[in-house]
């Protein structure tokens, strides 16, 4: 059963007279099966039509779904063979950022990505995919052993944030950040990144700092959330729709700025409704990013690298 | 307290620090009643507390430098990429920043001698929109280090931001791998990177340049911090422990070397680049 947004209402509603109706019919009332027929493509029509022209907000929205495909969807239906990889070897195993080697389509590779968990009980274990310092250093970790090993290091990038807590900030939660940044960059291997859901922040940048980053269709990319911008430059909570289009944080957006370098279709209706064909297109769009990246020296992957990040910004 | 709010309040002490008939000021940390000038001559530290007040670009340059440094030009970058406005448009914020600054933006940099050592100094002021990084400051950061690896000598940098630029969206977050690749640049060069944190140095800067310093100095009492204060107490529903986010905390923590007190920071820094100089490849 799928939960409905509240800019799906017109949809909610349709389907829930489609499925009152079937209730009442056996099959045999001919007139009753034209009708569902008939909403049927009314809805389908409706549902792609809103998906259509989604606001930044909606986007956000769609992004933060709670039954939006999370790594361990990924890891099941893009990736085979997953061999889970845990610890920072300093201090502890933070299950908001998972990793480890699996294979995309035959080909070997690290997988890293947030996950935010999928009932209370998974959401509390994976921290709502929030990292700590601990999180960040494993992923730091992965890296350089793909790096070691030639293995290419795919992240599927999904967190509202990196855990604003007072342990993380002790043990070093800006620090952790900032050397997992630096562990993108310094990779001889090539690295692709995709925001699947959320990249909020330097929680976000701190593993998709990549050769090529994707974004899923609907998915946002931002330096703070809707809300705490809001919150901040608006000095009131209720402008987070008006902030989510001044920020310019979906994916049609960043690739006009050159923040991202394409676009994963995503099933009408959002990644939600169809997670297999979702994670079908991101397997595609991996795989493709990371052949070419094949074609270059370990020098050549650094340089590209770097290029892209020094590009931005500069006349 | 929110980054903005932060301004702000330096804004309105700087104002009532500029007004001639305000010759007494009040310590903000220990409520002592300061004479303006004595303050300032004192590196505006208080001297019955020793709370470090914030200082202005050109008052670091004089601190660190050296005479006869000289101010390296802020490198120009695309204004206003995402036409961004909350209440007000943000050319306008720019506008009023730079009116009330000497600098074009957050960053500056400035080259010249520690006690005769060779160094590019760039200064982050937070006067200047909360010293948020934005394009100008990746840019200028990464000018500096290419000037520094060009003279073949260390780059320094005292940090200051609430964070990064929001009016520049994710644009701004790209400055974090952005100023990463500059660090590692002087890194390849074998030339020394040193970070001075000041008062305060929290969000997307933390998080980025100023957490890679070969060595990391802080300023007494500076607040350092990946997040705000008022997100993890919203977080965490509980009083933060004393201290929570102080240089001498972060000390205490592993996350820098040492805290230096301001009158001492010069000598420190002259010793530190005495012992980290290039050697010369024969």
């Amino acid at each position: 059963m799928i939960s409905f947004l509240d800019f799906e209402k017109p949809v909610a509603e349709l389907e829930m007279r489609i499925a009152e109706l079937r209730a009442t019919a056996d099959g045999s009332d001919l007139d009753i099966e034209a009708e569902i027929r008939k909403l049927e493509k009314k809805s389908a029509a409706l549902l792609a039509s809103t998906y259509g022209k989604l606001s930044p907000w909606q986007k956000t929205q769609v992004a933060r779904h709670p039954q939006r495909p999370h790594f361990v969807d990924y890891i099941r239906l893009s990736f085979t063979d997953f061999v889970p990889l845990g610890g920072d070897r300093l201090y502890g195993e933070d299950a908001a950022i998972i990793g480890g080697l699996a294979k995309l389509d035959g080909r070997k590779v690290m997988v890293i990505g947030h996950e935010k968990g999928h009932d209370t009980a998974s959401r509390i274990k994976h921290n709502f995919g929030m990292a700590k310092p601990e999180g960040y250093r494993k992923a730091i970790r992965l890296m350089e052993m793909a790096s070691k090993f030639g293995l290419p290091v795919v992240t599927l990038v999904d967190t509202a944030g990196a855990f604003p807590g007072v342990e993380a900030e002790e043990r070093g939660q800006a620090e952790a950040i900032a050397r997992s940044t630096e562990a993108c960059l310094a990779l001889a291997v090539p690295m692709v990144a995709a925001i699947v859901g959320e990249g909020g922040s330097g929680g976000a940048v701190a593993i998709a700092s990549a050769n090529k980053v994707l974004m899923l269709e609907h998915a946002v990319y931002s330096v703070i959330s809707p809300e705490g911008a809001s919150s901040i430059l608006w000095r009131t909570p209720d402008k987070a729709a008006d902030a989510a289009t001044a920020m310019k944080v979906t994916a049609q957006d960043l690739l006009d700025l050159n923040v991202i370098d394409g676009i994963v279709p995503e099933p009408t209706g959002g990644a939600h409704r169809d997670p297999a064909r979702t994670a079908r297109a991101l397997a595609d769009a991996l795989g493709r990013e990371l052949a070419a990246l094949e074609t270059l020296d370990p020098a050549g992957l650094l340089s590209q690298r770097e290029d892209r990040f020094l590009a931005i910004g500069s006349l | 307290m929110s980054w903005l709010s932060k301004v702000r309040n330096s804004l309105s002490s700087l104002a009532k620090r500029d007004t001639p008939d305000n010759l007494w000021m009040k310590c903000p940390s220990c409520g002592e009643m300061l004479f303006a000038k004595d303050f300032e001559a004192n590196l505006s530290v208080c001297p019955h507390c020793q709370h470090h007040g914030r200082i202005a670009t050109q008052a670091r340059f004089d601190l660190l430098l050296d005479a006869g440094y000289v101010v390296l030009p802020t490198p120009k970058v695309p204004e206003n990429p995402l036409g961004f406005r909350d209440t007000k448009k943000y050319p306008d914020r720019l506008k009023a920043a730079r009116a009330a600054n000497p600098f074009p933006d957050a960053l500056t940099n400035a080259c010249g001698t520690v006690d005769g050592r060779k160094a590019v100094l760039g200064v982050q002021d937070f006067r200047f929109m909360g010293g948020s990084m934005g394009m100008a400051v990746g840019e200028a950061f990464v000018a500096g280090v290419e000037r520094a690896i060009a003279e073949n000598c260390a780059y320094v940098i005292c940090t200051a931001a609430g964070g990064a630029r929001m009016q520049e969206g994710i644009l701004s977050l790209m400055q974090m791998p952005k100023t990463t690749v500059a660090t590692r640049s002087l890194a390849a060069a074998g030339l020394p990177y040193i970070v001075i944190l000041t008062d305060p140095t929290t969000g997307g800067v933390t998080a980025s340049y100023a957490m890679l310093g070969d060595v990391q100095i802080a300023e007494p009492g500076a607040l350092i911090g990946f997040a705000g204060q008022r997100v993890i107490q919203d977080t965490i529903r509980e009083k933060l422990p004393d201290g929570f986010q102080r240089a001498e905390y972060l000390h205490a923590h592993g996350m820098v070397d040492m805290v230096v007190h301001r009158k001492d920071l010069k000598t420190t820094l002259a010793t530190l680049l005495e012992y980290l100089e290039r050697k010369d490849v024969a």
